[in-house]
């Protein structure tokens, strides 16, 4: 059941994509999303969509492993599509009984499904090819200036990296309670929504204990080891911008270029 | 009726780069009212093969049969199968969720769909099996109590659905001597006044040598060997290459052996070395 998730994945494999520097990766990918809100047609799309494909060949994922990541959020895209599709007013197409289709509804439909599918492929792009680590360690890095005005970018990053290494450890313990329950008979997968909420007490219960007692576990065994928050603490990795950092940023300007050049003309 | 798996191949993560082949080509038979150890290093696929006798993973090749029945084959079979091979994970506490025990081990009846005296019984039943006193223990919560009693409540709970076969994941993990005593002493005793088939797994040999009837060794997915526990512990050396030891007292006489002290080879208790010493200080003596 969760083995399918891959939103905060990590794909470890060796590739150009995997060894650029995270800073760059998380710049990159915010320009990326701002980047799909400026496009206006298809066509742009098409920019994007060939942009991603090429990005996603170096990084050596598989193209199914990044696809099969869109499958969580179908919902979100699929409601999206059927919102802008009957909500939009304009030259209608088709009705049918109160229903109404507008031309302008199906365009404006399919253009938010497009974006979202590639809003969604490109971030996780950016979390299947970087370690949850690795990822973390860039996002205080670009915080850091901000701690000036108080911004305690120390602390949400290493909450973020905590979170992000428990993601694996509560599916696997959610996992194995889940089958604990299921071997004493309990059921999952029928009966209405209410009776399925209900059937998961069972397994939310000694989730909730379990995360609790990690949180303490861990709490104590970090305080055994000294630590207090980000004061002083040098890091074993320094991040340095390498040459393939330079020729990635290139690439990247080259296609921002190419976006906006669509976008004026 | 058995328990039989043939020929199993079960493979995790297939098409990613984690995929692994957790067991490779199993054959076993488990038969009414054995009781059978099943060890092996960690990752040997002790664990998962469990997991299939009671449908809780569908096996990626081959077939689990239980009494007759292939699991899997009919999802609504499922319940039945699981009522008829209880399995008591590894840490099992950690499932425990009711406000009070009674409920707690009530669980796996309700699921069966049991009536409220049917329940009431075998809740009773279990928790006086796992040696708890049923009424001061009924009302108190499964969380205020110490990690040994936890587990023993948890075991209840999967004793209430009265299985045929009873699994054990190392249910002595984690537990002090005294701990571990009890519940294998209770494991003992539930083989013998009840008709259940016991799979106890386990990578300690202390625990094995002392209760079982058969060892299944599995080592890298595959059945390495297995036989009674005299005949597995005799291949001393073997059991150490694949990364397991052998109790002891059996690695004391070995060495003992070794050195040309004439004592039996297949020893597993310490009562019976005593007995074997004692005999050949006295021929010496003589």
């Amino acid at each position: 059941m969760f083995r399918n998730l891959t939103i905060g994945q990590h794909y470890p494999v060796d590739s150009p994509v995997h060894s650029l520097d995270p800073r760059l990766k998380i710049v990159f990918t915010i320009i990326f999303i701002i980047s799909l809100f400026l496009i206006e047609s298809f066509l742009g799309f098409l920019i994007v969509a060939v942009f991603l494909t090429v990005v996603i060949t170096i990084s050596k994922v598989p193209l199914k492993f990044v696809i099969k990541g869109l499958r969580p959020i179908l919902f979100i895209i699929l409601v999206t599509f059927l919102i802008n599709l009957l909500m939009t007013p304009g030259r209608v197409i088709f009705t049918l009984g109160f229903i109404k289709i507008t031309e302008e509804g199906l365009r404006q439909a399919g253009f938010m499904a497009v974006r979202l599918t590639l809003l969604i492929m490109g971030t996780s792009l950016l979390t299947l090819t970087t370690s949850p680590i690795l990822l973390t360690d860039g996002i205080e890095a670009l915080l850091k200036p901000f701690s000036r005005f108080g911004l305690p970018a120390h602390e949400l990053a290493m909450m973020m990296t905590i979170a992000l290494r428990f993601i694996p450890t509560l599916m696997e313990e959610t996992e194995k309670i889940m089958k604990a329950q299921k071997s004493r008979g309990a059921d999952f997968e029928s009966g209405n929504i209410v009776s399925r909420a209900k059937n998961l007490v069972p397994l939310l219960v000694p989730l909730f204990i379990s995360a609790f007692r990690r949180a303490d576990e861990l709490a104590m065994a970090m305080e055994a080891r000294c630590y207090r928050g980000g004061v002083n603490r040098t890091r074993m990795r320094q991040m340095k911008i390498t040459r393939g950092d330079y020729a990635a940023a290139f690439i990247f300007t080259v296609y921002i270029a190419a976006i906006i050049m669509f976008r004026i003309w | 009726m058995p328990i039989r798996a043939e020929n199993i191949k079960y493979v995790y993560s297939e098409g990613t780069p984690f995929r692994t082949l957790a067991l490779d080509g199993i054959n076993v038979r488990i038969d009414r009212g054995e009781f059978v150890g099943l060890i092996g290093h960690t990752g040997s696929g002790k664990s998962t093969l469990i997991q299939l006798f009671n449908g809780l993973e569908p096996a990626t090749e081959g077939k689990v049969e239980v009494d007759g029945t292939q699991v899997g084959e009919d999802k609504k079979k499922l319940k039945l199968i699981r009522q008829k091979v209880g399995l008591v994970f590894q840490y099992p506490e950690y499932q425990l969720f009711e406000e009070t025990v009674e409920k707690d081990v009530a669980f796996g009846p309700i699921n069966l769909g049991l009536t409220r005296e049917e329940t009431d019984h075998r809740v009773k039943e279990a928790l006086e099996l796992v040696g708890f006193n049923y009424k001061k223990i009924k009302d108190a919560s499964p969380f205020e109590l110490s990690g040994g009693q936890k587990r023993r409540v948890a075991i209840a709970g999967v004793l209430a659905m009265k299985p045929d076969y009873l699994i054990l994941d190392e249910p002595t993990a984690g537990l002090d001597p005294a701990g571990r005593n009890e519940i294998l002493g209770q494991v003992k005793k539930l083989h013998e006044v009840s008709e259940v088939s016991v799979i106890l797994v386990s990578h300690s040999m202390e625990d094995i040598a002392k209760l079982v009837d058969r060892v299944i060794v599995l080592y890298r997915g595959k059945v390495h060997m297995q036989g009674t526990p005299k005949d597995i512990y005799s291949k001393a050396d073997e059991l150490e290459r694949i990364g397991l030891g052998i109790p002891q007292i059996a690695s004391i006489v070995r060495d003992l052996r070794n050195r040309g002290f004439n004592i039996k080879q297949d020893i597993l208790t310490v009562e019976e070395a005593k007995e074997e010493i004692l005999k050949e200080v006295r021929r010496r003596n003589v």
